[in-house]
């Protein structure tokens, strides 16, 4: 049979300043390359989002000016749709901005708190200064390699699980070792580079997710030769610890 | 005659004296190290020697095109009669400027020029415009770039807008109607300052829709996203707010009847409005030039604009626009193994974009993609994903990638679609640069697309094949029309010189700070 995945793009033209598009077009490519139908819906502000057409979400990072227009069309009708998805068990990907708002509040250094939708159970504040660099986090499904750059510190509430540990990086607060955030079948974290293009092993957990919750059963995925992407997550872990 | 300034003296006197020491110790550039001296001597002397430039100092900036933008117009003013300093691509820092500066001057700190034209990152902008006092400020463009190095693009919008709150009475302000951001930054600039908006008229080679990297303007008066007449490069283009309250604003300058040649040049006519029109001087000037592509229209433009303004005849700045050749790795051609190699910095998704569209606008030609993460490239590498490299997706030549972040490149172009037989990966970049030539036709054509760091690294491998006289050639070391000074023996002599002069320099200041005490 010819399984297909719906992923629902939040604020492509707003939140695209670090180059986490390659996410969405490593989720599409490596459906794509095994015969699984993906299309991408992009919903932006005041566009409809109605819970259950997503299987996997993404919500990249943005400038501050516009998260916090995003933060705005986030509230309501939107994020409940949103959670009731996650609640369902939709896969999702957020990082830094889209991360920051899957959480509980942002709260900026000299203005109002930004509202999150909650889906996570953490909240973020302003430092002083950005934690900028190469990440290794250390995950379950394997070392995840990436770039950080962001001011924003997040904490996990008790109980809040995080989607990995720093072994090189900052990770959420540069304190506590922590990096991102994961419920259900939501993740959130800060690193850009993008992630997925050279985590392929967490990119097919993500799709395989989707798919055993839309199929109600698991599918095996057909492998792919992922030579050249284990070949760059190599040197940029070798980047990251020279670099560190 | 006014008393000799001896902490200025002493600044330019040991300037002077590290840049021929590292001359003489064959160190590539020399383009920070004299500086940082001069200002450790004297924190001022950006300042002292800028305002005793009889013609006053321009300063460009602007994302893209700004180094382009500067030597254009230099070679102008210099056609034009006038003596003029440049400050080196890729040392538009402060401490940059205050090297050109120290070497350019007499050691009195009289300059040996008649109008400085210097490039600023847009990082540097506020605190060069504070130094310089410029008569002219151009401003090219914003874009998003390096985002760990420079941040938001509206961190540095205000930066600036606070920069030009500073300039002085009467000071003239060219800048790119065509960016929406820039018109905002030139409405809330303050009055006594001359605007003169340019832009381009309506071409053919317009874009369809905004590219995923293009940051979406929203109406400075009501939030509105911008539409576009024309879109012509990112976010630039003939916009308007649809609600009807903004608008780009009337142009002083504009670039009518474009034609691209491919990757050898383009053509425009450029008319003037305003101040200027009952001048029988200001017919419509045809300007061609043999920098390729939509981008670089904008940046001959600019130039012209910034000439005419500062009273260059129209004759001298055609003349000079024909035969002005791209600097330092901007449009660059070199010859390897019989094959012609063209080398097009990429620093950024925008610039990237457009350096794609021009190379497919050629004949294919084997290519190679270079990348580097190091300081001066961006060390983040997530802006390739904001770059459309989908556009080579059905590349018919070979693409070979290269450089520290070679394997980034690679997963970049097979997620792209660029099929995996294709992509060939060469690490170092030396062995990149003869396999691109091998591949091409003997006689034929290949492509070099490098980051900055990478261009050097190419650049050292180019001279070392012998195609390229000197890796800080000309384009990088002093502008063509600038006269190269003395024979290497007299250079020898004058170092010497020079090294006793710094260290007199040196025994003045610590009098100065022993006097100070």
């Amino acid at each position: 049979m010819t399984y297909a995945l719906r992923i629902t793009w939040l604020y492509p033209r707003l939140m695209n300043i670090y180059g986490d598009r390659g996410n969405v077009r490593t989720l599409e490519q490596r459906c794509r390359w095994r015969g699984i139908d993906a299309t991408v819906a992009s919903v932006g502000i005041g566009d409809d989002l109605t819970a259950g057409d997503t299987d996997i979400y993404f919500f990249g990072g943005g400038q501050d000016r516009e998260q916090i227009a995003v933060a705005d069309d986030l509230q309501g009708a939107k994020g409940d749709a949103i959670r009731r998805d996650i609640a369902q068990d939709a896969a999702a990907l957020t990082v830094c901005g889209g991360y920051q708002l899957f959480g509980e509040f942002y709260r900026p250094y000299s203005s109002d708190d930004l509202p999150g939708i909650t889906v996570f159970d953490a909240w973020s504040d302003a430092g002083q200064d950005r934690f900028i660099g190469n990440v290794l986090s250390e995950t379950e499904w394997g070392t995840l390699v990436g770039f950080e750059n962001h001011s924003g510190r997040t904490f996990l509430r008790d109980g809040t699980k995080p989607f990995g540990r720093v072994v090189v990086g900052h990770g959420n607060n540069g304190q506590d070792g922590t990096e991102g955030a994961t419920t259900r079948n939501a993740y959130g974290c800060y690193l850009h580079g993008s992630v997925l293009p050279k985590n392929p092993v967490f990119a097919d957990h993500l799709i395989g997710l989707a798919l055993r919750r839309r199929y109600g059963q698991d599918v095996a995925l057909t492998p792919l030769d992922d030579a050249v992407e284990h070949r760059a997550h190599e040197a940029a872990a070798i980047r990251a610890r020279q670099t560190r | 005659m006014p008393a000799p300034d001896l902490r200025l003296v002493a600044a330019l006197a040991a300037a002077k004296s590290t840049y021929r020491a590292t001359r003489l110790l064959g160190k590539s550039g020399g383009t920070a190290l004299p500086g940082f001296v001069a200002e450790r001597i004297d924190p001022a002397i950006i300042r002292k020697i800028a305002a005793r430039l009889p013609q006053g100092a321009i300063v460009v900036a602007g994302t893209n095109g700004k180094t382009t933008t500067a030597r254009l117009l230099s070679a102008m003013l210099a056609a034009g009669g006038l003596r003029v300093r440049n400050n080196r691509a890729g040392s538009n820092l402060s401490r940059g400027i205050a090297s050109t500066f120290a070497r350019e001057s007499g050691i009195g700190g009289h300059p040996r020029a008649d109008v400085a034209v210097l490039e600023t990152d847009e990082a540097a902008f506020p605190a060069i415009v504070a130094a310089v006092r410029p008569r002219m400020v151009i401003l090219n463009n914003l874009f998003r770039d390096q985002l760990d190095r420079y941040g938001e693009l509206h961190t540095i919008a205000t930066k600036w807008s606070d920069a030009l709150a500073t300039l002085p009475e009467g000071a003239t302000l060219v800048y790119d109607a065509d960016d929406p951001t820039l018109c905002a930054l030139a409405q809330r600039a303050p009055a006594s300052v001359v605007r003169v908006p340019f832009g381009l008229g309506t071409h053919p080679y317009a874009l369809a829709e905004l590219s995923h990297a293009a940051d979406a303007a929203l109406c400075t008066k009501c939030g509105t996203l911008l539409a576009y007449h024309q879109l012509s490069v990112g976010h630039l283009g003939d916009w308007y707010c649809p609600t009807g309250d903004n608008t780009r604003p009337p142009l002083a300058f504009r670039a009518d009847a474009i034609t691209l040649h491919g990757i050898d040049g383009a053509s425009s006519t450029i008319t003037y409005s305003g101040d200027h029109s009952d001048d029988a001087a200001d017919a419509p000037l045809p300007l061609t030039t043999l920098l390729p592509g939509l981008y670089n229209v904008y940046y001959s433009l600019a130039a012209a604009a910034a000439a005419r303004t500062f009273g260059i005849q129209p004759a001298a700045i055609a003349a000079a626009a024909a035969r002005f050749v791209a600097p330092f790795g901007r449009v660059e051609r070199v010859t390897v193994r019989g094959r012609r190699l063209t080398l097009a910095l990429i620093k950024n998704p925008t610039g990237a974009n457009e350096v794609v569209r021009l190379l497919l606008t050629a004949p294919p030609a084997p290519l190679l993609i270079c990348i580097n993460d190091l300081t001066a490239d961006g060390r983040d590498v997530s802006w390739l994903w904001d770059t459309d490299f989908e556009l080579l997706a059905d590349y018919p030549a070979p693409v070979l990638v290269s450089g520290i972040r070679a394997a980034d490149m690679a997963v970049r172009l097979k997620y792209a679609g660029v099929p995996d037989a294709h992509i060939t990966v060469v690490p170092e970049i030396a062995d990149a640069l003869v396999a691109v030539a091998e591949r091409a036709d003997a006689g034929g054509d290949a492509f070099v697309i490098p980051t900055y760091t990478a261009m050097l690294a190419a650049r050292e491998a180019l001279y070392k094949l012998g195609a390229l006289q000197n890796v800080w050639d000309t384009a990088e070391d002093a502008p063509p029309h600038v006269a190269k000074n003395g024979t290497k023996s007299g250079k020898v002599k004058r170092g010497i010189g020079f090294g006793a002069l710094g260290t007199l320099g040196v025994a003045a200041m610590q009098c100065i700070r022993r006097a100070k005490r």
